[in-house]
């Protein structure tokens, strides 16, 4: 990478485009919905693990217009079940590994990441995070006030807030990462291997004859295929009700908000359950904020004010040396969040159909080894072992994989 | 939306609502019922996007349980009403 930017920088000719853009073909082998951090992660590593290179991913908007552009790019794997904290420690290596492997540099800043315990319930629930953790192999700890005053010394570790901070959990391989060059990485690595990129692509419709998917219908005709993946964030239920699949989720939006550029003083990701909150400071020096989802079930993505009143009021609450700072923009992007709190992902009952959905409000972090998995899953027809416990029909069968403890909170 | 219409207490700050959820009805035979029918119940969600209908609790008012018609994609909200009408 780093001799890339070297002969860059010496050659005044601009920079080589970064994907193509292609006219439609009939059929492909592999039509991936969604050009999102998940979605192009698929078709990267189909190309790359399994040669499979006749693959077309499909976005309605411009790619990374979704959830992988509106997260707040954390990315951890301190979870709750050991199911959970395998599969997002394996993301986490990847991630480690990607500005290698795509060539771009993602930006990844492993700078610590703190969730804070306001009262007896969230320690425990702490304490046995870092327990699942470390009989997976996590670095994860519970620290108290005294440590956490050397991590993140702006912190009101007095007894004076409603919430007073009574211990957190560290977990120092967790950080931020630049969303959008993940996307673009992805997409780079896709087209180079020969992978289609349709932009402003709209699925209407999806074709199934005898229980087996035929192709998609598109605002800019049919398209055929062997496998069509579902890779979209808050759309999930609607595209594969086109299929005839109905999924466990209900989609919320989330917001989120960006403050004016300061002086580098945060150095971790802080995180509070009981508080709705999560904050980092990004390279820009702004702090990147976000919330829970919103309180009611939509797919609409305006703003609002009572989510400004509440996040400046817990930030507050956490840095009360933050009173001046201006709030420059908030977003929101759309969660599809499932029962318990894990996604959806494999198979289906329509032949050829798979999912990848319900990632609620964790999905960003998971990209590169979604991708990964489901690239197998589609080669080889077979489900790895790391995503089988996230089979749709876990539901059916009773056996589902609660990380609402550890994923509730956004982030 | 900043105004919800309670059928008690007439348009109130939507801040005082609870959401309850699309409404989903129970299976009218529960004993009749098969596991499968059941998960699907319990789990399984249409989630459209459109006027959908829901139940909401007046939190901070009333305490009254109603239903609403809301399109989901501008949460405008069509009409609220008590279940028995």
């Amino acid at each position: 990478m780093s001799l890339r930017l070297l002969r860059q920088a010496f050659d005044e000719s601009p920079p080589p485009r970064m994907w193509r853009s292609h006219p439609i073909e009939k059929h492909y082998d592999v039509v991936i919905i969604g050009g999102g951090a998940h979605g192009l992660a698929t078709a990267y590593y189909l190309a790359k693990n399994h040669g499979i290179t006749d693959v077309a991913v499909i976005e309605k908007s411009y790619i990374g217009s979704g959830g992988s552009g509106r997260n707040t790019a954390i990315v951890r794997s301190n979870y709750l079940t050991p199911e959970g904290v395998k599969f997002y420690d394996e993301s986490v290596k990847l991630y480690e590994e990607l500005s290698d492997d795509l060539d771009f540099n993602v930006m990844f800043s492993q700078r610590g990441h703190l969730t804070l315990a306001h009262n007896d319930g969230s320690v425990r629930t702490m304490r046995r995070r870092a327990e699942v953790n470390r009989l997976q192999g996590v670095n994860s700890r519970v620290i108290f006030p005294d440590e956490i005053a050397k991590l993140c010394p702006h912190l009101d570790l007095s007894d004076h807030p409603r919430y007073p901070i009574l211990a957190a959990l560290y977990h120092p391989p967790g950080g931020i990462i630049r969303h959008d060059a993940v996307v673009w990485g992805f997409a780079r690595e896709s087209d180079t291997r020969g992978v289609h990129i349709h932009q402003q692509t709209e699925v209407t419709g999806i074709r199934v004859r005898n229980n087996r998917v035929e192709g998609v219908e598109t605002n800019r005709g049919f398209i055929g295929a062997g496998q069509v993946l579902n890779a979209t964030a808050g759309w999930g239920s609607i595209i594969a009700a086109m299929a005839g699949v109905m999924l466990p989720m209900t989609t919320f939006p989330l917001q989120a908000c960006v403050t004016e550029p300061l002086k580098p003083f945060l150095d971790v990701v802080v995180v509070s359950g009981s508080l709705h909150v999560y904050v980092s400071q990004s390279d820009r020096g702004e702090l990147v904020m976000g919330a829970s989802v919103d309180p009611m079930a939509s797919y609409s993505m305006n703003g609002s004010l009572a989510f400004l009143e509440e996040i400046s009021a817990h930030m507050l609450e956490l840095f009360p040396c933050l009173s001046q700072v201006r709030v420059l923009r908030q977003w929101a992007g759309l969660c599809e969040m499932p029962p318990d709190y894990s996604p959806i992902m494999g198979l289906t009952p329509v032949e050829g159909f798979l999912i990848d959905t319900g990632w609620g409000t964790y999905g960003f972090k998971a990209s590169p080894i979604c991708g990964k998995t489901l690239a197998e899953l589609i080669a080889t027809r077979k489900t790895p072992e790391l995503i089988a416990p996230f089979r749709l029909s876990r539901f059916a069968e009773d056996d589902l994989v609660g990380e609402k403890g550890a994923a509730s909170v956004g982030h | 939306m900043l105004l919800l219409h309670c059928p008690n207490c007439g348009p109130r700050n939507a801040g005082e609502f609870r959401f309850g959820g699309e409404v989903n009805p129970r299976p009218a035979n529960p004993t009749a019922t098969s596991d499968a029918d059941w998960a699907h119940y319990l789990y399984m969600r249409p989630n459209p996007l459109g006027v959908q209908k829901e139940w909401w609790f007046h939190r901070a008012g009333c305490g009254l349980w109603f239903l609403a018609e809301r399109h989901t994609g501008n949460n405008q909200v069509l009409k609220t009403y008590l279940p028995t009408t």
